[in-house]
């Protein structure tokens, strides 16, 4: 049975290709994004009380880890307030393209048309994280920062050259985006091929070419698609599906070869057991060090993060790797069987961060009920319910629910790493794959341990 | 071309949300009365933000008073005006209305960090009168020229805790002059025991006896009630660094030490141990009132003259010798008076 394509549904169609509906979710989000820096600039110091942290890190966060993220895939930056500019700037127009387009235009150098950008930019975050996503202020520099950079970056390179190469939310969506149920995908390669104009990339009177800089006919993973769908308005032969794929996913018809993909599967995996430690852990030395941004106890936090992201659990992980290759007698290079096979932890990193945001949301949730009435803690009471007290919600279940969550992660890594191995090393597969699941499962305890005690 | 000039105009909506806010903001502050905002941050953050309100006699002051970190207390020295506690983010509204001119202290009343003490605040209160000389007497250790930083130790101590129940009945036989309150107040037990040890009418008493009886003159000299009223005070003020039971290690004390720089006198800093015989036998009543009132000059040891009133220092002063001479009851009682400060 071929799976379901949602562009076949009339209204649906409709619906995507106009840009309004698009357009007026973007318009929404970018005023909520300003509201949050001028929240946390001139609002309440005190963080559970500023919409700057209760609606970017606890609302925010929860809809594009709980749902947008493992739903829609990249479907938030097809309507994020960040990237949507650089469309603009671009088209000269904010609808259908303009007669003129307004930046410079130059192409991304070729040496940075990578993920290290990103994977650095969120490293310095996550260091910086615990003080982040407490201090309104510093959450605001943040929210300014990222919003200077994406107008100026915009201004100057062609396309979404931040959100593929910059954004540090960008790159980790777009890492998760391959498990996604949904996919953009063209019905007919054919079809394309013949197509001389190929307008989709080009961009017509329709819109713009694709401005993520993918050739739709060639598309076959979610990563680098943005959901923007200018392919579905561009497409002269209605060429171009979205479809339901539920359970499928790109890791075993794409697995990540890229070293930049590897560390970033790395570096999100690393970086939910460190927050976890960090904001759910028994440790006050840890959370001390890690919220003293700039003293020497931050410092040693720092370094020891960073190497634990960069160095011992990537570390660990090739050995796992190189001790499958020589077990199975895999025909792959170290280096190639080590990049190949990261991209298994990808399910096993979405489920800790799954599980870690359900801890951020059923216990911090009801502090949104405070903010929504008063989100610059002025003493405001919009909707009449800032006096809604702290009440955690479904804190018997949660660690329930974080246990399924994550063996359900581990069992998708485990899949994906047979998967993978059989690509690579035949029928000695199992061996290939073994200290691979072996180093998931270890992950997954120490996650659960962190988590559930 | 009017769809693009409708969507450029949303976007200049959207972008307009921060200046609308701050719009909103600024008008409500123009139109509601005026309210004095007052933030508690931890010392090292800031402390009060003001640090200084001036107000009429009479005048009703309008405080929102809102924590930026941490749960603080704000509290009104020398004033019967209850404290209020404020939990971070969540603003507090008071009215105070002062009906006498003179200069109040604010203070953090809630451990809110190892400098807690230093959280403080000032409200000057205008009106007829402000400059009159305070009716208010010269401390004792004033008028009685004592060097609060000269050491004190006590000639003799007692070898166990005396008993001031077996002092009471010892006492009956005991002269006026061992009784007369301005000498107990002012005499740090240890020369009275000496002085009982040297009377001929004593001669036949035990050292420990002569222990038991000094205890009892120093307990009669107060009431439950007082003692009460200090142990509420000690308890929310000074049993952070000095230590639940008096042995001059409360919770604060260690980070206390650590805060001082490498150059202050670390020994002297330490919180003083109320149960150390050698110490606190060799001290007055005045001399722990005064040091209570002016503080430890390059210590941890804040001023407390701003705060509390003299009945209250009293009260605290009678309670540190429980630590030497016994614990008492606790007898149901109500807070000393302060200055009618109406407040709701």
């Amino acid at each position: 049975m071929s799976e379901p394509d949602v562009l076949r549904v009339p209204w649906v169609h409709r619906l995507v290709r106009s840009r309004w509906p698009q357009l007026l979710v973007t318009l929404v989000l970018l005023a909520g994004f300003l509201v949050a820096i001028v929240a946390g600039f001139a609002g309440s110091p005190v963080g559970n009380r500023n919409f700057a942290i209760v609606g970017v890190w606890i609302a925010w966060w929860a809809v594009l880890m709980l749902v947008a993220v493992p739903l829609l895939g990249r479907g938030w930056c097809g309507v994020c307030p960040l990237g949507a500019p650089a469309d603009w700037i671009q088209r000269g127009a904010i609808l259908t393209p303009g007669p003129r387009a307004l930046g410079l235009g130059r192409r991304w150098p070729a040496q940075l048309r990578n993920l290290w950008l990103q994977n650095a930019g969120f490293l310095t975050l996550a260091i910086a994280s615990a003080a982040i996503l407490t201090r309104p202020r510093l959450t605001a520099l943040v929210l300014l920062a990222l919003l200077a950079a994406a107008l100026i970056v915009s201004f100057v390179f062609e396309r979404r050259a931040f959100c593929r190469h910059l954004c540090p939310v960008g790159g980790f969506i777009g890492l998760y985006a391959q498990l996604a149920p949904i996919e953009l995908r063209v019905r007919d390669k054919r079809r394309c091929a013949a197509h001389r104009d190929k307008t989709c990339y080009t961009g017509c009177a329709a819109g713009s070419g694709c401005p993520w800089g993918v050739y739709p006919g060639a598309l076959d993973r979610n990563a680098a698609c943005g959901m923007c769908f200018e392919c579905v308005r561009t497409c002269p032969y209605d060429n171009v599906a979205i479809r339901w794929r539920g359970l499928r996913n790109d890791l075993v018809t794409a697995p990540g070869h890229r070293l930049d993909e590897a560390f970033k599967a790395f570096i999100m995996l690393g970086s939910a057991l460190v927050y976890t430690a960090v904001f759910l852990g028994p440790w006050g030395d840890l959370k001390a060090a890690a919220l003293g941004v700039g003293s020497r106890a931050w410092v040693a936090y720092a370094g020891v993060v960073i190497a634990f992201l960069v160095g011992v659990l990537p570390g660990a992980f090739f050995l796992a790797g190189e001790l499958g290759r020589r077990f199975s007698h895999s025909p792959l290079t170290p280096r190639r069987t080590f990049a190949s096979h990261a991209a298994a932890l990808v399910p096993l990193g979405l489920a800790a961060w799954v599980a870690f945001t359900l801890s951020l949301l059923l216990v911090n949730g009801s502090y949104a009920l405070v903010v929504a009435s008063d989100p610059f803690g002025w003493g405001w009471n919009l909707l009449g319910t800032r006096n809604a007290g702290w009440t955690p919600a479904l804190t018997g279940a949660l660690p329930i629910l974080q246990a399924v969550v994550l063996i359900i992660g581990l069992g998708a890594t485990a899949l994906a790493a047979m998967r993978i191995a059989r690509g690579t090393a035949g029928a000695t597969a199992g061996r290939q794959a073994a200290p691979v699941v072996l180093f998931a499962f270890v992950v997954t305890v120490a996650m659960l341990r962190l988590l559930v005690g | 071309m009017r769809a693009e000039s409708v969507a450029r105009a949303l976007l200049v909506l959207a972008t307009s949300t921060p200046a609308l806010v701050l719009g909103v903001r600024a008008c409500e502050r123009q139109r509601s009365p005026p309210v004095v905002e007052v933030r508690g941050r931890m010392v090292n953050e800031g402390g009060w933000e003001p640090g200084e309100i001036v107000i009429g006699v009479d005048q009703p002051l309008r405080l929102a008073l809102v924590s930026d970190d941490v749960v603080h207390g704000f509290g009104i020295g020398k004033t019967a005006v209850e404290a209020v506690d404020m939990y971070p983010g969540v603003p507090r509204n008071l009215t105070l209305t002062f009906d006498r001119p003179g200069i109040y202290t604010y203070y953090c009343t809630r451990w809110c960090g190892v400098n807690h003490w230093r959280m403080r605040g000032t409200i000057v209160v205008r009106g007829p009168g402000e400059n009159a000389t305070a009716d208010e007497a010269e401390p004792p250790h004033v008028a009685l020229d004592l060097d609060l930083d000269a050491p004190h130790p006590a000639a003799a101590v007692p070898s166990a805790t005396p008993d001031a129940g077996r002092g009471r009945h010892l006492g009956a036989a005991l002269s006026p002059d061992y009784r007369d309150a301005g000498m107990l107040r002012t005499t740090p037990p240890a020369v009275v025991w000496g002085r009982l040890r040297a009377d001929p009418d004593h001669r036949h008493r035990t050292d420990q006896d002569l222990w038991n009886l000094v205890a009892a003159q120093w307990i009669a000299g107060t009431t439950d009630r007082v003692r009460w009223e200090g142990e509420q005070l000690y308890a929310a003020n000074c049993a952070a660094c000095h230590g639940e039971g008096g042995d001059g290690r409360g919770v604060m004390a260690r980070a206390l030490a650590a805060s001082l720089p490498p150059s202050a006198d670390h020994e002297r800093a330490r919180p003083a141990a109320f149960t150390d015989a050698q110490v606190m036998l060799g001290a007055s009543s005045a001399l722990l009132a005064g040091k209570i009132l002016r503080g430890g000059m390059g210590t941890g040891m804040p001023n407390w003259g701003a705060i509390l009133t003299d009945e209250q220092v009293w009260a605290l002063v009678d309670y540190l010798w429980t630590f030497q001479f016994g614990r008492v009851g606790r007898a149901s009682a109500g807070p000393l008076e302060g200055h009618r400060v109406s407040g709701e």
